[in-house]
């Protein structure tokens, strides 16, 4: 059952449950902490309303600089206005950033320290048509290995909205990551969110759970329906939502593991370096227990609708189920 | 910043060749580090710290000081030895260079020296953040900011994308607060600008970008505090200099020499450099006013 506390979507197992894409979220989020400090200024890097700066661009436009195609010079203006005390909101492709310009955010951003916010928008397979090489599924990988940099993956709109409006009012530098596809909504306004703290969104409604699943991102609807089907056939399930990839909020992460003894990790990125990579690093010093990970496997995307792509990269309802049924088999007690 | 007296040229170039010496030092005890383009630049960063720049040694962190962002970060021991004759820190510690536990980075680090303006190294990315600084102050302070973010570059690093990219948007947002200067020395790792990749008439290739452009020998203080004033008077346009220097000045051995790129002397060239300098030093003293 839904965890209550968290007053979720009530009417997310609906076939009609509510869709809105991840990058809303984000748009609203800024334009709702503009009006709030104006200090916060807005770069995009000629993708303005894709990424759903436009809400932001239109009403301060005097805050807002177009960077034009070039994402290196996007993250560095960035950084230049953060030492001046500006809180720069940047935007592009999560392919392009953090992607094209990971060494300018490196050493500009994350060495410098300054508060920048990269929002990294169509992230994952599920960008669908466009391809492979906008389909960025590598970018947690290469923003949770900076020193200083916090890592955000919200699973909804709403959830992204009251991560843009909490990381900007943070001094460290912190990388969004945000999905172009309509998004199954989970959670509500009432939902408490903090930046590093994890969430069980899903628990048994008597007992223990035998397995954890843990999802970052819009996969943690896959997450949810897999936990509410198995739970009629007897298996008793707890769903996290980790929307903070980094810090990873391990007092929680080992928790789950010591009731469970059996972890599934869920994310729309390639396995290695990931959110699973995550876990594994933080369960295998403080609490081992068998871990299957749900994600790419070191493979490139490809066209296609974002439903089909899920399924051919394995991160479907079916594939989740798989991976439940074989950590309980692994489990060792 | 107003003329300069014949007076005060002598005291620069004094303050410049101890400023060399001190490059010199920090490189032979450091025993690796970049010699050629920190000694061409020195005349450069004396001018800006010892008259044009507006800043204060004893409170860093002063807001309307202005802004120096150094994107070659491989010739900091030149911005290390200014500072410190300026005051920013013990002359004693310029020893430390490249040494554990040291402030002084092998190349600019500003979590342990946070009176640097930024980290730098990486080529290509100084003038971003150089006109993130300028968009931010006139945001803050409107067109007629009467702050100078001043932005040092290589021509080498003309190399990089990132550069262009940075030339492009500054054009467009008419930056009068931003003034570039790059070190036009010819020189890079693997050999001659011109050789490797060659970047023409820069100043040409600047101008259509939308920039005010200045020529000048990099090492005449006239010409370099001449031009720095008529860029600070241009209203719509940012601007840049670029300054002919002399890779490794002021020490006849070194001067115009690639090799000398990314490389220190050893002892015994360090002596020989010093007596050289030490020489030159007693000449400026000498002449007659």
């Amino acid at each position: 059952m839904l965890n209550q506390s968290l007053k979720l979507n009530t009417k997310v197992f609906n076939e009609d449950v509510e869709q809105i894409p991840i990058r809303q979220g984000f748009g609203e989020g800024l334009l709702a902490a503009g009006i709030e400090n104006e200090n916060i200024v807005g770069l995009c890097a000629d993708l303005t309303e894709s990424t759903k700066m436009n809400l932001f661009a239109e009403k301060f436009p005097e805050r807002f600089i177009e960077i034009g195609v070039a994402e290196q010079n996007l993250a560095t203006v960035a950084s230049g206005m953060a030492a001046m005390g500006k809180i720069p909101f940047v935007s592009s492709y999560a392919m392009f950033s953090p992607g094209r310009n990971w060494e300018q955010i490196r050493t500009t951003i994350c060495y410098n320290d300054r508060p920048v916010k990269i929002a990294g928008s169509h992230a994952g397979v599920s960008v669908g048509p466009d391809g492979g090489t906008h389909q960025a599924i590598e970018d947690i990988a290469i923003t949770r290995v900076m020193p200083n940099m916090v890592v955000i993956s919200p699973c909804d709109a709403i959830e992204a909205k009251k991560a843009t409006m909490a990381c900007a009012k943070t001094k460290e530098p912190t990388y969004l990551r945000l999905a172009r596809e309509k998004t199954p909504i989970i959670t509500t306004t009432d939902t408490p969110f903090e930046i590093g703290r994890a969430q069980i969104v899903f628990t048994p409604e008597i007992g223990l759970a035998q397995v954890g699943i843990i999802a970052t991102g819009a996969l943690l609807y896959k997450a949810l329906i897999v936990a509410h089907n198995l739970e009629k056939k007897g298996i008793k399930i707890k769903v996290m939502n980790l929307s903070t990839i980094k810090p990873l909020d391990t007092e929680a992460i080992i928790a789950l593991a010591k009731e469970t003894k059996a972890i599934v990790t869920v994310e729309e990125h390639q396995i290695a370096g990931g959110m699973g990579s995550a876990i594994a690093e933080c369960l295998v010093q403080n609490y081992p227990v068998p871990i299957e990970f749900i994600g790419v496997k070191n493979k490139f995307g490809q066209s296609g609708t974002p439903a089909e792509l899920i399924e051919h990269y394995e991160m479907g309802v079916s594939h989740i189920i798989s991976a439940v049924e074989k950590v309980l088999k692994r489990k060792l007690v | 910043m107003e003329n300069l007296t014949d007076t005060k040229v002598k005291e620069l170039e004094i303050q410049a060749n101890d400023i060399r010496e001190s490059i010199i030092e920090m490189l032979v005890e450091a025993g690796s580090g970049h010699t050629a383009g920190p000694l061409g630049m020195a005349d450069i960063f004396t001018l800006l710290y010892f008259h044009a720049m507006k800043h204060d040694p004893k409170n860093p962190e002063w807001p309307d000081r202005d802004r120096l962002v150094l994107s070659n970060g491989h010739i900091c021991p030149v911005l290390y030895a200014t500072m410190a004759h300026a005051g920013y820190m013990p002359m004693d510690e310029l020893k430390t260079l490249r040494k554990f536990g040291s402030r002084l980075q092998g190349h600019p680090h500003r979590e342990y020296m946070p009176w640097l303006e930024n980290s730098s190294g990486p080529l290509g990315a100084g003038l971003s953040q150089a006109i993130g600084m300028a968009l931010a102050d006139r945001m803050n302070n409107g067109v007629s900011t009467n702050k100078t973010i001043y932005a040092l570059l290589s021509d080498g690093e003309h190399d990089e994308g990132n550069t262009w990219e940075a030339v492009l948007l500054a054009g467009k947002e008419k930056l009068r607060n931003l003034l570039a200067i790059v070190d036009r020395n010819n020189i890079q790792i693997d050999g001659p600008t011109e050789k490797i990749m060659p970047l023409g008439d820069l100043g040409l290739k600047y101008e259509q970008f939308g920039w005010h452009v200045q020529e000048i020998d990099g090492h005449n203080f006239n010409e370099i505090n001449d031009a720095i004033n008529r860029a600070k008077a241009v209203y719509d346009k940012p601007s840049v200099i670029i300054a002919r220097t002399i890779p490794g000045k002021g020490v006849k051995e070194f001067e115009r020499d690639y090799r000398w790129h990314g490389v220190p002397p050893n002892k015994e060239q360090g002596e020989m450099a010093l007596k050289e300098l030490r020489a030159l030093g007693e000449k400026i003293k000498s002449k007659q006013e």
